[in-house]
């Protein structure tokens, strides 16, 4: 064990959980008013219930040694995180749960980000149900797949994902196990729950674009913690990880506001926050196998395709509302694939893409493992989607969402525009007064 | 008496305010306001997709004066409120029976 390393990895897995929050921030202030509170707990929500799933049995159905085939690991083996709190018990130099807590992390904020294409429109108690089994069988698996790799989490004969250690795509942060993964997932629930009511003729302003700043920026701080904790030491994968991370998101947000600046007219503050998260989701499978100026190229181009793909949704006619199509789906596929150009053997990876002599080997792999996590997410997705609306139904009704999906789901409003007193007063104070007034 | 209403750009308020008590004028009620004119309002682009946002932010300044002082106080109003460009705005007077300081109960002009 390490203390260095482990340090620096309880530090990343608190980075990324305020990732989640950030989230909170950056769609809340995407949608109306009347909605903040619900988008905001969207993603608490995802903090609460994952956590738990991750404890019980999620960490296990992840990380636990695989049942055949690279699909997915023996719930059993950790459930309850049994056996993991003694000192022998470690993850390549860490404890093991300091791994059980990054990883935990992961999890939460690939949950929290579907929730951004089904804003303003679903009902709470289905969003949770949803996060449950999506959890369960769509991320605890796919993780699986890209993270598990063999020898890492119980002993030297631990097996695992079929990505990882098959087709050796290379996917350092989660690139496909959380950005492709939570944009085809919110796709398929975009597609489920139908246009919010108005789209795409009424304005869907966001009623505050300080609140999305704020929230990227968040997001970039708690990123360090999502690509440099991958490397789960304090080390020089970590620091390649780090500044290809800061170069890559920052050539994203030049990218997305030149092609707002040549094709709208003027660079905005949602393109420059849009930007940042368009460089970090792309840049998180490459961030251990490409160079600094490998990463602004594809932090560039993230930037200019991200910025192009959010105009797909009118163009084709499905309401991802706060576009994580367009961001995640994009960015994630964008950056996967950018591995098989852009790697270079001098980076801590030690692969060569095809612009560096490597041929489209890499490429394929890339492609096989993107498109793979692509059409699981999205068929799975749409099932659970389906089934969730069929039986206990997943789009609130058309009134509620007219007037307001925080008065009517969460009974709360987040804004108090009353100027004086009066206007509303106590419920308990209000009866007091009704009874007293009975004749005695 | 008369009611003189405003809608003013809100950045020429304090020329208008400045003006209005040069000119003699006691007190004047403002209001934020909203609207548009023959000109429309502004568009905005958020990723790519463009709103038209009509209603634009005005100042409504209402004064209350008698009816000697109505053409000099359009006159001021008019002047200061003035940039020459589009959405400057609108000022109208509509008559008014009868005004009451609430505090001393006087009524008519010497209520203004």
């Amino acid at each position: 064990m390490d203390t260095g390393d482990t340090a620096w990895v309880l530090t990343s897995a608190a980075l990324v959980l305020l990732m989640t929050p950030g989230l909170a921030f950056f769609y809340g202030g995407m949608v109306r008013t009347k909605s903040v509170l619900n988008m905001m707990m969207m993603s608490f929500s995802s903090l609460g219930i994952v956590t738990v799933l991750w404890v019980i049995y999620g960490y296990s159905l992840a990380f636990g040694d695989d049942l055949g085939g690279g699909l997915v690991g023996d719930p059993s083996q950790f459930f309850g995180l049994t056996g993991l709190m003694s000192e022998d018990s470690i993850v390549a130099t860490i404890p093991s749960l300091a791994f059980v807590g990054f990883q935990a992390v992961f999890a939460i904020i690939t949950v929290a980000l579907i929730s951004g294409a089904i804003a303003d429109r679903a009902k709470f108690g289905a969003w949770c149900v949803f996060t449950v089994v999506w959890a369960t069988i769509v991320y605890f698996p796919v993780a699986h797949w890209v993270f598990a790799f063999d020898g890492t989490t119980a002993g030297e004969d631990s097996v695992g994902g079929w990505i990882a250690n098959k087709l050796l795509a290379i996917d350092f942060a989660g690139g496909t196990a959380v950005h492709i993964n939570a944009g085809a997932a919110g796709l398929a629930l975009a597609l489920v729950l139908g246009k919010r009511v108005g789209w795409p003729k009424e304005p869907f302003r966001p009623h505050n674009l300080p609140f999305v700043m704020l929230g990227a920026g968040l997001l970039w701080f708690g990123w360090f913690g999502f690509n440099a904790g991958s490397a789960l030491g304090a080390n020089t994968l970590a620091a390649v990880a780090w500044v290809n991370t800061i170069a890559a998101t920052a050539a994203a947000l030049i990218g997305w506001l030149l092609v707002e600046r040549f094709r709208d007219g003027h660079p905005t503050s949602l393109g420059a926050a849009s930007g940042v998260v368009a460089g970090l989701v792309a840049i998180t499978p490459a961030a251990s196998s490409v160079s600094p100026i490998g990463s602004v190229i594809i932090g560039v181009l993230a930037g200019v395709f991200c910025a192009l793909a959010v105009g797909l949704k009118y163009k084709l006619g499905y309401d991802d509302s706060l576009d994580v199509v367009g961001v995640h789906l994009i960015g994630g596929l964008w950056g996967t694939l950018a591995i098989g150009l852009f790697a270079t053997s001098t980076s801590p990876a030690g692969v060569d893409g095809l612009f560096f002599g490597g041929g489209i080997d890499q490429l394929w792999r890339q492609a096989v493992g993107a498109f793979a996590v692509l059409a699981y997410s999205f068929i799975l997705t749409l099932i659970i989607g389906f089934a969730i609306q069929k039986t206990i139904g997943f789009r609130l009704d058309e009134e509620s969402e007219v007037e307001g999906i925080d008065g009517r789901e969460h009974a709360e409003s987040a804004y108090d525009s009353s100027t004086g007193g009066g206007s509303t007063r106590p419920v308990v104070a209000a009866k007091k007064t009704a009874e007293s007034e009975v004749p005695a | 008496m008369k009611l003189i209403t405003a809608v003013i750009k809100p950045h020429k308020l304090d020329e208008v305010k400045a003006a209005l008590e040069t000119f003699g004028v006691q007190g004047m009620t403002v209001s934020e306001a909203s609207g548009y004119g023959r000109q429309k309002g502004h568009t905005e682009v958020y990723r790519g997709a463009e709103y038209t946002v009509d209603l634009v932010p005005k100042s409504r300044v209402e004064v209350l004066v008698d009816d000697t002082d109505v053409v000099d106080v359009v006159d001021v109003i008019t002047k200061a409120a003035a940039t020459g460009r589009i959405g400057d705005g609108k000022v109208w007077t509509t008559p008014v029976d009868d005004v009451v300081r609430v505090r001393t109960g006087e009524r008519g002009a010497d209520a203004l």
